[in-house]
Protein backbone atom coordinates (compact mmCIF):
# COMPACT_ATOMS: atom_id res chain seq x y z
CA UNK A 1 0.00 0.00 0.00
CA UNK A 2 1.50 3.35 -1.17
CA UNK A 3 1.42 6.44 1.26
CA UNK A 4 -1.48 8.38 -0.38
CA UNK A 5 -3.50 5.72 0.05
CA UNK A 6 -3.01 4.54 3.94
CA UNK A 7 -3.33 8.35 4.01
CA UNK A 8 -6.81 8.67 2.22
CA UNK A 9 -7.99 5.69 3.73
CA UNK A 10 -7.29 7.13 7.39
CA UNK A 11 -8.55 10.45 6.54
CA UNK A 12 -12.20 8.44 5.68
CA UNK A 13 -11.76 6.27 8.53
CA UNK A 14 -11.83 9.59 10.95
CA UNK A 15 -14.59 11.23 9.11
CA UNK A 16 -16.71 8.42 9.66
CA UNK A 17 -15.96 8.28 12.93
CA UNK A 18 -16.64 11.90 13.73
CA UNK A 19 -19.48 11.19 11.73
CA UNK A 20 -20.96 8.79 14.36
CA UNK A 21 -19.94 11.43 17.03
CA UNK A 22 -17.15 9.08 18.19
CA UNK A 23 -13.45 10.38 17.30
CA UNK A 24 -10.28 11.23 18.91
CA UNK A 25 -11.78 14.22 21.09
CA UNK A 26 -15.66 13.29 20.96
CA UNK A 27 -16.29 10.50 23.87
CA UNK A 28 -20.27 10.10 23.07
CA UNK A 29 -23.04 12.08 21.94
CA UNK A 30 -26.36 11.85 22.95
CA UNK A 31 -28.60 13.14 20.42
CA UNK A 32 -31.55 13.34 22.73
CA UNK A 33 -30.18 15.53 25.10
CA UNK A 34 -27.95 16.97 22.85
CA UNK A 35 -24.65 16.55 25.44
CA UNK A 36 -21.90 16.19 24.14
CA UNK A 37 -19.07 14.57 25.98
CA UNK A 38 -15.31 15.42 24.76
CA UNK A 39 -11.99 15.34 26.33
CA UNK A 40 -10.26 18.22 26.42
CA UNK A 41 -5.80 17.37 27.11
CA UNK A 42 -3.82 15.58 28.12
CA UNK A 43 -1.81 17.39 25.76
CA UNK A 44 -3.45 21.15 25.52
CA UNK A 45 -1.83 24.64 25.77
CA UNK A 46 -4.45 26.04 27.78
CA UNK A 47 -4.42 23.12 30.37
CA UNK A 48 -0.98 24.36 31.81
CA UNK A 49 1.08 20.57 31.52
CA UNK A 50 -0.60 17.43 31.18
CA UNK A 51 -4.37 18.25 33.00
CA UNK A 52 -7.02 15.73 30.68
CA UNK A 53 -10.88 17.02 31.62
CA UNK A 54 -13.33 15.47 30.65
CA UNK A 55 -16.27 17.85 29.87
CA UNK A 56 -20.32 16.97 28.91
CA UNK A 57 -21.08 20.27 26.95
CA UNK A 58 -24.37 21.29 25.68
CA UNK A 59 -23.45 23.41 22.72
CA UNK A 60 -20.78 25.63 24.35
CA UNK A 61 -21.88 25.56 28.22
CA UNK A 62 -20.36 22.89 30.15
CA UNK A 63 -22.83 20.80 32.31
CA UNK A 64 -20.44 18.88 33.87
CA UNK A 65 -16.30 18.68 34.12
CA UNK A 66 -13.94 16.15 35.44
CA UNK A 67 -10.40 16.90 35.87
CA UNK A 68 -8.54 13.42 34.96
CA UNK A 69 -5.13 13.13 36.89
CA UNK A 70 -1.90 10.92 36.87
CA UNK A 71 -0.22 11.69 33.39
CA UNK A 72 2.82 13.00 35.28
CA UNK A 73 2.70 10.50 37.71
CA UNK A 74 7.14 9.72 38.38
CA UNK A 75 6.52 8.34 41.55
CA UNK A 76 8.43 10.63 43.53
CA UNK A 77 7.29 9.88 46.91
CA UNK A 78 8.26 6.24 46.39
CA UNK A 79 11.73 7.17 44.95
CA UNK A 80 12.36 9.45 48.24
CA UNK A 81 12.84 6.60 50.07
CA UNK A 82 15.31 5.11 48.06
CA UNK A 83 17.50 8.14 49.24
CA UNK A 84 19.06 8.94 52.39
CA UNK A 85 17.57 12.07 53.84
CA UNK A 86 20.25 14.53 52.48
CA UNK A 87 19.38 12.80 49.05
CA UNK A 88 15.52 12.97 49.32
CA UNK A 89 15.63 16.76 49.18
CA UNK A 90 17.21 16.75 45.43
CA UNK A 91 13.63 14.78 44.76
CA UNK A 92 11.09 16.55 46.78
CA UNK A 93 12.08 19.65 44.84
CA UNK A 94 11.00 18.12 42.03
CA UNK A 95 7.70 18.07 42.60
CA UNK A 96 5.94 21.45 42.58
CA UNK A 97 8.60 22.12 40.40
CA UNK A 98 7.48 26.37 40.38
CA UNK A 99 7.84 26.21 44.28
CA UNK A 100 10.96 24.38 44.56
CA UNK A 101 12.00 25.99 48.05
CA UNK A 102 8.57 25.39 49.80
CA UNK A 103 8.77 21.87 48.88
CA UNK A 104 12.48 21.39 50.63
CA UNK A 105 11.20 24.06 52.97
CA UNK A 106 8.15 21.83 54.18
CA UNK A 107 10.06 18.38 53.80
CA UNK A 108 13.50 20.02 55.51
CA UNK A 109 11.21 21.06 58.07
CA UNK A 110 9.47 18.21 59.02
CA UNK A 111 12.76 16.18 59.32
CA UNK A 112 13.87 18.41 61.80
CA UNK A 113 11.50 18.08 63.83
CA UNK A 114 11.78 14.54 64.10
CA UNK A 115 15.36 15.18 64.38
CA UNK A 116 14.77 17.78 66.98
CA UNK A 117 17.22 19.78 66.24
CA UNK A 118 17.78 23.72 66.00
CA UNK A 119 18.50 26.15 62.19
CA UNK A 120 20.67 29.10 63.42
CA UNK A 121 19.02 32.25 62.81
CA UNK A 122 21.36 33.04 59.39
CA UNK A 123 19.61 29.87 57.94
CA UNK A 124 16.58 30.63 59.09
CA UNK A 125 16.20 34.03 57.18
CA UNK A 126 18.22 32.80 53.89
CA UNK A 127 15.28 30.15 54.34
CA UNK A 128 12.90 32.85 54.46
CA UNK A 129 14.83 35.51 51.52
CA UNK A 130 14.28 32.49 49.51
CA UNK A 131 11.35 31.48 49.88
CA UNK A 132 9.90 34.90 49.11
CA UNK A 133 11.23 35.15 46.01
CA UNK A 134 10.28 32.14 45.40
CA UNK A 135 6.59 32.97 46.15
CA UNK A 136 7.42 36.07 43.34
CA UNK A 137 8.60 34.06 40.51
CA UNK A 138 5.83 31.47 41.11
CA UNK A 139 3.27 34.49 40.91
CA UNK A 140 4.84 35.95 38.19
CA UNK A 141 4.58 32.93 35.76
CA UNK A 142 0.73 32.89 37.13
CA UNK A 143 0.58 36.43 36.25
CA UNK A 144 2.12 35.79 32.35
CA UNK A 145 0.15 32.30 32.00
CA UNK A 146 -3.18 34.07 33.01
CA UNK A 147 -2.87 36.66 30.38
CA UNK A 148 -1.36 34.49 27.99
CA UNK A 149 -4.88 32.36 28.54
CA UNK A 150 -7.19 35.95 28.32
CA UNK A 151 -4.84 36.47 24.91
CA UNK A 152 -3.04 39.35 26.19
CA UNK A 153 0.45 37.96 24.97
CA UNK A 154 3.17 40.64 26.47
CA UNK A 155 1.71 39.90 30.08
CA UNK A 156 3.67 36.26 29.45
CA UNK A 157 7.01 38.28 28.05
CA UNK A 158 6.98 40.87 30.90
CA UNK A 159 6.27 38.19 33.56
CA UNK A 160 9.14 36.02 32.32
CA UNK A 161 11.19 38.99 32.27
CA UNK A 162 10.71 40.13 35.67
CA UNK A 163 11.49 36.09 36.29
CA UNK A 164 14.49 35.97 34.96
CA UNK A 165 16.19 38.36 37.22
CA UNK A 166 15.34 36.47 40.22
CA UNK A 167 16.13 32.92 38.70
CA UNK A 168 19.60 34.57 37.90
CA UNK A 169 19.92 35.26 41.58
CA UNK A 170 18.89 31.44 42.72
CA UNK A 171 21.52 30.75 40.09
CA UNK A 172 24.30 32.84 42.10
CA UNK A 173 23.09 31.29 45.17
CA UNK A 174 22.16 27.34 44.29
CA UNK A 175 24.14 26.97 41.05
CA UNK A 176 20.90 26.43 39.63
CA UNK A 177 17.50 28.11 38.27
CA UNK A 178 15.03 25.52 39.13
CA UNK A 179 14.84 22.51 41.51
CA UNK A 180 17.60 23.96 43.70
CA UNK A 181 18.11 21.25 46.28
CA UNK A 182 19.19 24.45 48.53
CA UNK A 183 17.34 23.84 51.80
CA UNK A 184 18.19 20.29 53.97
CA UNK A 185 17.36 19.37 56.90
CA UNK A 186 19.61 21.44 59.41
CA UNK A 187 19.68 24.86 57.40
CA UNK A 188 20.57 25.46 53.98
CA UNK A 189 23.07 23.57 51.59
CA UNK A 190 25.88 26.49 51.33
CA UNK A 191 26.13 30.67 52.60
CA UNK A 192 25.09 33.30 50.62
CA UNK A 193 27.62 34.25 48.15
CA UNK A 194 29.05 37.88 48.27
CA UNK A 195 27.45 40.47 46.33
CA UNK A 196 24.00 38.96 47.26
CA UNK A 197 23.05 42.43 48.39
CA UNK A 198 23.14 44.03 45.55
CA UNK A 199 21.39 41.48 43.50
CA UNK A 200 18.80 41.37 46.26
CA UNK A 201 18.79 45.26 46.08
CA UNK A 202 18.30 45.15 42.76
CA UNK A 203 15.35 42.79 42.21
CA UNK A 204 13.65 45.20 44.82
CA UNK A 205 14.46 48.05 42.85
CA UNK A 206 13.19 47.25 39.70
CA UNK A 207 10.13 44.78 41.17
CA UNK A 208 7.33 47.77 42.47
CA UNK A 209 7.69 49.43 39.65
CA UNK A 210 7.48 46.72 37.12
CA UNK A 211 4.06 45.60 39.46
CA UNK A 212 2.61 49.42 38.90
CA UNK A 213 3.39 48.67 35.16
CA UNK A 214 1.25 45.41 35.32
CA UNK A 215 -1.75 47.41 37.04
CA UNK A 216 -1.83 49.87 34.02
CA UNK A 217 -1.44 46.83 31.51
CA UNK A 218 -4.08 44.44 32.68
CA UNK A 219 -5.54 45.21 36.02
CA UNK A 220 -7.72 48.12 34.69
CA UNK A 221 -8.09 46.41 31.11
CA UNK A 222 -11.74 46.54 30.64
CA UNK A 223 -11.12 43.53 28.05
CA UNK A 224 -9.61 41.49 30.66
CA UNK A 225 -12.39 42.20 33.42
CA UNK A 226 -14.74 41.84 31.07
CA UNK A 227 -13.27 37.89 30.82
CA UNK A 228 -12.76 37.37 34.06
CA UNK A 229 -15.34 39.56 36.48
CA UNK A 230 -17.90 36.98 37.76
CA UNK A 231 -16.06 33.94 36.43
CA UNK A 232 -15.60 31.04 38.30
CA UNK A 233 -17.08 32.17 41.26
CA UNK A 234 -16.63 30.08 44.43
CA UNK A 235 -17.84 30.37 47.90
CA UNK A 236 -16.09 30.32 51.23
CA UNK A 237 -17.95 27.34 51.82
CA UNK A 238 -17.25 25.47 49.02
CA UNK A 239 -13.25 26.18 49.56
CA UNK A 240 -13.67 24.65 53.21
CA UNK A 241 -15.46 21.88 52.33
CA UNK A 242 -12.45 20.91 49.09
CA UNK A 243 -9.71 21.88 51.28
CA UNK A 244 -8.77 24.91 49.32
CA UNK A 245 -5.88 27.03 50.52
CA UNK A 246 -4.04 29.76 48.95
CA UNK A 247 -4.73 32.95 46.66
CA UNK A 248 -8.40 30.41 45.87
CA UNK A 249 -9.53 30.60 49.42
CA UNK A 250 -8.53 34.25 49.94
CA UNK A 251 -10.13 35.27 47.09
CA UNK A 252 -13.36 33.90 48.38
CA UNK A 253 -12.93 35.28 52.29
CA UNK A 254 -11.27 33.30 54.15
CA UNK A 255 -8.43 35.11 55.96
CA UNK A 256 -6.30 32.63 56.46
CA UNK A 257 -2.34 31.94 55.98
CA UNK A 258 0.05 29.93 57.23
CA UNK A 259 3.20 32.37 57.54
CA UNK A 260 0.45 34.75 59.67
CA UNK A 261 -1.33 32.09 61.89
CA UNK A 262 1.18 29.08 62.64
CA UNK A 263 3.99 31.51 62.29
CA UNK A 264 7.05 29.19 61.52
CA UNK A 265 10.44 30.43 60.42
CA UNK A 266 10.75 33.78 61.98
CA UNK A 267 7.65 35.33 60.16
CA UNK A 268 6.02 36.55 63.81
CA UNK A 269 9.23 38.48 63.84
CA UNK A 270 8.39 40.30 60.28
CA UNK A 271 5.17 42.75 59.32
CA UNK A 272 3.19 41.87 56.89
CA UNK A 273 -0.54 41.81 55.96
CA UNK A 274 -2.47 39.39 54.16
CA UNK A 275 -4.50 40.26 51.41
CA UNK A 276 -8.27 38.87 51.04
CA UNK A 277 -11.20 39.53 48.56
CA UNK A 278 -14.86 38.43 48.74
CA UNK A 279 -15.89 37.79 45.33
CA UNK A 280 -14.09 34.65 44.85
CA UNK A 281 -13.86 34.86 41.20
CA UNK A 282 -11.00 34.82 38.35
CA UNK A 283 -10.23 38.31 38.78
CA UNK A 284 -9.82 38.38 42.33
CA UNK A 285 -7.90 35.73 42.43
CA UNK A 286 -5.34 37.94 40.36
CA UNK A 287 -6.10 41.00 42.64
CA UNK A 288 -4.95 38.57 45.42
CA UNK A 289 -1.84 37.45 43.81
CA UNK A 290 -0.79 40.99 42.40
CA UNK A 291 -1.30 42.27 46.48
CA UNK A 292 0.67 39.22 47.51
CA UNK A 293 3.87 40.04 45.33
CA UNK A 294 3.71 43.61 46.67
CA UNK A 295 3.54 41.78 50.39
CA UNK A 296 6.72 39.82 49.25
CA UNK A 297 8.74 42.61 48.16
CA UNK A 298 7.64 44.58 51.68
CA UNK A 299 8.54 41.24 53.09
CA UNK A 300 12.26 40.75 51.35
CA UNK A 301 13.24 44.79 52.42
CA UNK A 302 12.78 43.63 56.41
CA UNK A 303 14.48 40.13 55.84
CA UNK A 304 17.63 41.72 54.29
CA UNK A 305 17.99 44.60 56.68
CA UNK A 306 17.67 42.00 59.76
CA UNK A 307 19.52 39.06 58.08
CA UNK A 308 21.88 37.99 61.19
CA UNK A 309 25.24 37.08 60.77
CA UNK A 310 26.44 33.27 61.74
CA UNK A 311 26.14 29.95 60.89
CA UNK A 312 24.27 28.47 58.07
CA UNK A 313 23.29 25.54 59.27
CA UNK A 314 23.02 23.16 62.36
CA UNK A 315 27.09 22.45 62.85
CA UNK A 316 26.33 19.14 64.86
CA UNK A 317 29.35 16.70 62.92
CA UNK A 318 26.34 14.03 63.32
CA UNK A 319 24.29 15.97 61.15
CA UNK A 320 26.82 17.99 58.34
CA UNK A 321 29.82 17.04 56.96
CA UNK A 322 32.63 18.55 58.25
CA UNK A 323 34.51 21.98 56.27
CA UNK A 324 36.14 20.19 53.39
CA UNK A 325 39.61 21.99 54.99
CA UNK A 326 39.39 19.41 58.10
CA UNK A 327 39.38 16.27 55.77
CA UNK A 328 43.02 16.61 55.20
CA UNK A 329 43.94 17.26 58.74
CA UNK A 330 41.38 15.18 60.99
CA UNK A 331 40.77 11.40 60.88
CA UNK A 332 37.85 12.03 62.69
CA UNK A 333 36.55 14.65 60.10
CA UNK A 334 37.24 11.65 57.40
CA UNK A 335 35.43 9.52 59.26
CA UNK A 336 32.16 11.35 59.96
CA UNK A 337 32.16 12.40 56.00
CA UNK A 338 32.20 8.99 55.01
CA UNK A 339 29.74 7.97 57.54
CA UNK A 340 27.53 10.84 55.95
CA UNK A 341 28.40 9.91 52.10
CA UNK A 342 27.99 6.29 52.55
CA UNK A 343 24.83 6.20 54.74
CA UNK A 344 23.59 9.40 55.56
CA UNK A 345 21.98 10.59 59.27
CA UNK A 346 19.36 8.14 61.20
CA UNK A 347 16.42 10.08 62.08
CA UNK A 348 14.40 8.85 65.61
CA UNK A 349 11.07 6.63 64.88
CA UNK A 350 8.17 8.69 64.33
CA UNK A 351 6.31 10.83 62.39
CA UNK A 352 5.71 14.44 61.40
CA UNK A 353 4.00 16.41 59.70
CA UNK A 354 5.06 20.25 58.15
CA UNK A 355 2.98 22.89 56.45
CA UNK A 356 4.05 26.06 54.76
CA UNK A 357 2.43 28.59 52.68
CA UNK A 358 3.54 27.98 49.23
CA UNK A 359 2.70 30.31 46.61
CA UNK A 360 -0.56 28.06 45.56
CA UNK A 361 -1.49 27.37 49.74
CA UNK A 362 -0.90 24.96 52.13
CA UNK A 363 2.22 22.50 51.28
CA UNK A 364 2.62 20.21 53.70
CA UNK A 365 5.26 17.17 54.06
CA UNK A 366 4.35 14.27 56.36
CA UNK A 367 7.45 12.07 56.89
CA UNK A 368 7.75 8.68 59.00
CA UNK A 369 10.78 7.37 59.81
CA UNK A 370 11.67 3.62 61.41
CA UNK A 371 14.92 5.29 62.89
CA UNK A 372 16.85 4.13 59.46
CA UNK A 373 18.81 6.38 57.40
CA UNK A 374 15.76 6.90 54.67
CA UNK A 375 12.43 8.12 54.78
CA UNK A 376 10.16 5.01 55.80
CA UNK A 377 7.35 7.08 53.73
CA UNK A 378 7.40 10.84 52.72
CA UNK A 379 3.90 12.02 51.85
CA UNK A 380 3.75 15.58 50.24
CA UNK A 381 0.20 17.71 50.43
CA UNK A 382 0.23 19.97 47.64
CA UNK A 383 -2.27 22.31 47.27
CA UNK A 384 -2.19 21.81 43.53
CA UNK A 385 -3.82 18.73 44.12
CA UNK A 386 -6.41 20.15 46.22
CA UNK A 387 -7.29 23.28 44.55
CA UNK A 388 -7.64 20.97 41.70
CA UNK A 389 -10.64 19.33 42.84
CA UNK A 390 -12.53 22.88 43.01
CA UNK A 391 -12.02 23.16 39.32
CA UNK A 392 -15.79 21.32 38.46
CA UNK A 393 -17.45 23.78 40.88
CA UNK A 394 -15.73 26.71 39.28
CA UNK A 395 -16.97 25.98 35.80
CA UNK A 396 -19.86 24.15 36.09
CA UNK A 397 -22.74 26.87 34.13
CA UNK A 398 -20.04 28.40 31.90
CA UNK A 399 -18.31 28.54 29.08
CA UNK A 400 -15.45 26.61 27.52
CA UNK A 401 -13.99 30.11 27.26
CA UNK A 402 -14.32 30.78 31.24
CA UNK A 403 -12.70 27.34 31.95
CA UNK A 404 -9.67 28.20 30.34
CA UNK A 405 -9.74 31.69 32.50
CA UNK A 406 -10.71 28.98 35.92
CA UNK A 407 -7.67 26.53 34.90
CA UNK A 408 -5.37 29.33 34.38
CA UNK A 409 -6.75 31.19 38.10
CA UNK A 410 -6.41 27.70 39.92
CA UNK A 411 -2.53 27.39 38.77
CA UNK A 412 -2.18 23.89 38.65
CA UNK A 413 1.11 22.20 38.62
CA UNK A 414 0.98 19.01 37.20
CA UNK A 415 4.40 17.92 38.86
CA UNK A 416 3.21 18.75 42.11
CA UNK A 417 -0.86 17.29 41.30
CA UNK A 418 0.69 13.80 40.21
CA UNK A 419 4.41 13.78 42.46
CA UNK B 1 -16.15 53.31 26.17
CA UNK B 2 -13.28 51.97 27.74
CA UNK B 3 -10.99 53.76 25.55
CA UNK B 4 -8.65 55.43 28.46
CA UNK B 5 -7.88 52.32 30.32
CA UNK B 6 -6.76 50.89 27.06
CA UNK B 7 -4.64 52.95 25.78
CA UNK B 8 -3.24 53.62 29.34
CA UNK B 9 -2.15 49.76 28.96
CA UNK B 10 -0.99 50.22 25.28
CA UNK B 11 1.48 53.08 26.74
CA UNK B 12 3.07 50.59 28.87
CA UNK B 13 3.89 48.33 25.70
CA UNK B 14 5.26 51.19 24.03
CA UNK B 15 7.13 52.27 26.33
CA UNK B 16 8.61 49.01 26.56
CA UNK B 17 9.11 48.65 22.90
CA UNK B 18 11.78 51.39 22.79
CA UNK B 19 13.61 49.86 26.60
CA UNK B 20 16.14 47.34 24.58
CA UNK B 21 16.30 44.14 24.50
CA UNK B 22 16.14 41.12 27.25
CA UNK B 23 16.87 38.71 24.74
CA UNK B 24 20.07 37.52 23.62
CA UNK B 25 21.08 35.57 19.92
CA UNK B 26 22.06 32.49 22.13
CA UNK B 27 24.81 30.87 19.53
CA UNK B 28 26.39 34.46 18.87
CA UNK B 29 25.82 35.57 22.45
CA UNK B 30 26.11 33.08 25.23
CA UNK B 31 24.65 33.45 29.10
CA UNK B 32 27.88 33.23 31.28
CA UNK B 33 26.61 31.01 34.59
CA UNK B 34 27.88 32.59 37.91
CA UNK B 35 30.40 30.46 39.07
CA UNK B 36 28.25 28.52 41.50
CA UNK B 37 26.53 27.37 38.29
CA UNK B 38 25.75 23.33 38.29
CA UNK B 39 27.07 22.39 35.42
CA UNK B 40 29.23 19.26 33.88
CA UNK B 41 31.99 17.57 35.97
CA UNK B 42 35.62 17.92 35.60
CA UNK B 43 38.25 15.41 37.06
CA UNK B 44 41.49 17.26 38.64
CA UNK B 45 44.95 16.23 38.40
CA UNK B 46 47.56 17.38 41.21
CA UNK B 47 50.30 19.58 39.92
CA UNK B 48 52.31 17.09 39.52
CA UNK B 49 49.90 15.16 36.97
CA UNK B 50 48.83 12.49 39.35
CA UNK B 51 44.73 11.98 39.69
CA UNK B 52 43.39 13.09 42.64
CA UNK B 53 40.86 10.53 42.27
CA UNK B 54 41.45 7.88 44.50
CA UNK B 55 38.69 5.34 43.48
CA UNK B 56 36.98 5.20 46.37
CA UNK B 57 33.25 5.49 44.61
CA UNK B 58 31.88 7.55 47.54
CA UNK B 59 30.23 9.98 44.50
CA UNK B 60 28.57 6.92 42.88
CA UNK B 61 26.87 6.24 46.15
CA UNK B 62 26.09 9.78 47.09
CA UNK B 63 24.18 10.17 43.34
CA UNK B 64 20.46 10.45 43.92
CA UNK B 65 20.15 9.43 40.28
CA UNK B 66 22.50 6.53 40.02
CA UNK B 67 24.28 8.29 37.66
CA UNK B 68 27.76 7.52 38.30
CA UNK B 69 29.83 4.52 37.43
CA UNK B 70 33.42 3.61 39.26
CA UNK B 71 35.58 0.89 39.12
CA UNK B 72 38.69 0.85 41.78
CA UNK B 73 41.84 -0.46 40.67
CA UNK B 74 45.02 -0.94 42.71
CA UNK B 75 48.04 1.55 41.86
CA UNK B 76 51.04 -0.84 40.93
CA UNK B 77 55.12 0.10 41.27
CA UNK B 78 55.04 0.31 37.32
CA UNK B 79 52.03 2.05 37.04
CA UNK B 80 50.94 5.00 39.14
CA UNK B 81 48.08 6.78 38.29
CA UNK B 82 47.00 8.18 41.76
CA UNK B 83 48.84 9.03 45.08
CA UNK B 84 47.07 7.00 47.23
CA UNK B 85 46.77 3.35 47.10
CA UNK B 86 43.89 3.08 44.66
CA UNK B 87 42.46 4.73 41.18
CA UNK B 88 39.64 4.70 39.15
CA UNK B 89 39.95 1.89 36.62
CA UNK B 90 36.51 2.77 35.01
CA UNK B 91 35.02 6.27 35.80
CA UNK B 92 31.65 7.12 33.47
CA UNK B 93 29.18 9.99 34.56
CA UNK B 94 25.87 9.44 32.34
CA UNK B 95 24.49 12.72 31.53
CA UNK B 96 21.29 11.27 30.49
CA UNK B 97 20.71 10.51 34.42
CA UNK B 98 23.07 13.24 36.17
CA UNK B 99 20.58 16.00 37.78
CA UNK B 100 23.27 18.06 38.48
CA UNK B 101 22.33 18.08 42.19
CA UNK B 102 25.96 18.13 43.37
CA UNK B 103 25.92 15.35 46.14
CA UNK B 104 28.82 13.81 44.22
CA UNK B 105 30.74 17.36 44.42
CA UNK B 106 30.05 17.41 48.35
CA UNK B 107 31.22 13.56 48.82
CA UNK B 108 34.43 13.77 47.07
CA UNK B 109 37.01 13.76 49.44
CA UNK B 110 39.76 14.50 47.96
CA UNK B 111 38.43 17.75 45.99
CA UNK B 112 39.22 15.57 42.22
CA UNK B 113 35.55 15.52 41.00
CA UNK B 114 34.24 19.30 40.54
CA UNK B 115 31.65 20.78 38.18
CA UNK B 116 32.01 23.70 36.04
CA UNK B 117 29.69 26.51 34.53
CA UNK B 118 29.68 24.30 31.26
CA UNK B 119 26.10 23.82 30.45
CA UNK B 120 25.85 22.92 26.86
CA UNK B 121 25.71 18.70 27.15
CA UNK B 122 24.25 17.69 23.98
CA UNK B 123 24.67 14.22 21.60
CA UNK B 124 23.52 12.51 18.70
CA UNK B 125 23.60 8.75 20.52
CA UNK B 126 22.96 7.53 24.11
CA UNK B 127 26.98 6.54 23.71
CA UNK B 128 27.77 9.88 23.44
CA UNK B 129 26.12 11.59 26.64
CA UNK B 130 28.11 8.49 28.71
CA UNK B 131 30.95 10.72 29.49
CA UNK B 132 34.17 8.33 30.41
CA UNK B 133 37.63 9.27 32.12
CA UNK B 134 39.16 10.74 29.37
CA UNK B 135 36.26 12.75 28.70
CA UNK B 136 36.29 13.82 32.34
CA UNK B 137 39.99 14.14 33.40
CA UNK B 138 41.35 17.88 32.93
CA UNK B 139 45.18 18.56 32.44
CA UNK B 140 45.63 21.94 32.16
CA UNK B 141 46.37 23.71 35.38
CA UNK B 142 43.09 24.78 36.38
CA UNK B 143 41.91 28.24 38.16
CA UNK B 144 39.76 28.10 41.54
CA UNK B 145 36.88 30.34 42.06
CA UNK B 146 35.04 28.89 44.91
CA UNK B 147 36.41 25.94 47.17
CA UNK B 148 34.79 23.11 44.88
CA UNK B 149 34.30 24.84 42.12
CA UNK B 150 36.44 25.25 38.92
CA UNK B 151 35.57 27.73 36.15
CA UNK B 152 35.77 26.14 32.90
CA UNK B 153 36.20 27.96 29.74
CA UNK B 154 35.43 25.60 26.55
CA UNK B 155 37.27 26.76 23.69
CA UNK B 156 34.84 29.75 21.84
CA UNK B 157 33.85 33.53 22.47
CA UNK B 158 31.53 34.41 25.55
CA UNK B 159 30.15 37.65 25.40
CA UNK B 160 30.26 37.74 29.53
CA UNK B 161 27.63 39.63 31.56
CA UNK B 162 25.42 40.83 28.14
CA UNK B 163 22.31 39.62 29.88
CA UNK B 164 22.51 40.10 33.09
CA UNK B 165 23.47 43.53 32.52
CA UNK B 166 20.04 43.78 30.12
CA UNK B 167 18.07 42.30 32.52
CA UNK B 168 18.91 44.40 35.26
CA UNK B 169 18.42 47.66 33.58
Amino acid sequence: MSKTERTLEEHELIQRIEGDGQGAFVESYDAEAEVMTINMGPVHPATHGVLRLFLELDGETVMDCKPMIGYLHTGMEKECEDQNWRGAVTIVTRMDYLAPFHNEHAYSRAVEKLLGIEVPPRGVYIRMLMSELNRLTSHLVQFGTQGLDMGAMSAMFYGFREREIITDFFEMVTGLRMNHGYIVPGGVWEDLPDGWQEQVANILDVMPGRLNEYQDLLSENPIFIERTRGVGTITAEECDTLGVTGPIARASGIDWDLRRDMPYEAYDELSFEVPTQEQGDVYARYQIRMAEMVQSVALLEQIVDQMPDGDYKNMDPKLTPPPRSELNRSMEAVIHHFKLVTQGYAVPKGESYFAVESPRGELGAFVVSDGGTSPYRCHVRDPSFYNLQSLPVMAKGGLIADLIACIASLDPIMGGVDR
Amino acid sequence: MALPEILTGMRVVIRNVFKGKETMSYPEVRRQPWPRFKGRHVLERHPDGLEKCIGCELCAGACPADAIYVVGAENKPGARFSPGERYAQIYQINYLRCIFCGLCVEACPTEALLMTTEYEISGTSRDDLVYTKEQLIVDAPIQRHWDTKIEYSPDRTTKQKAGRDGASS
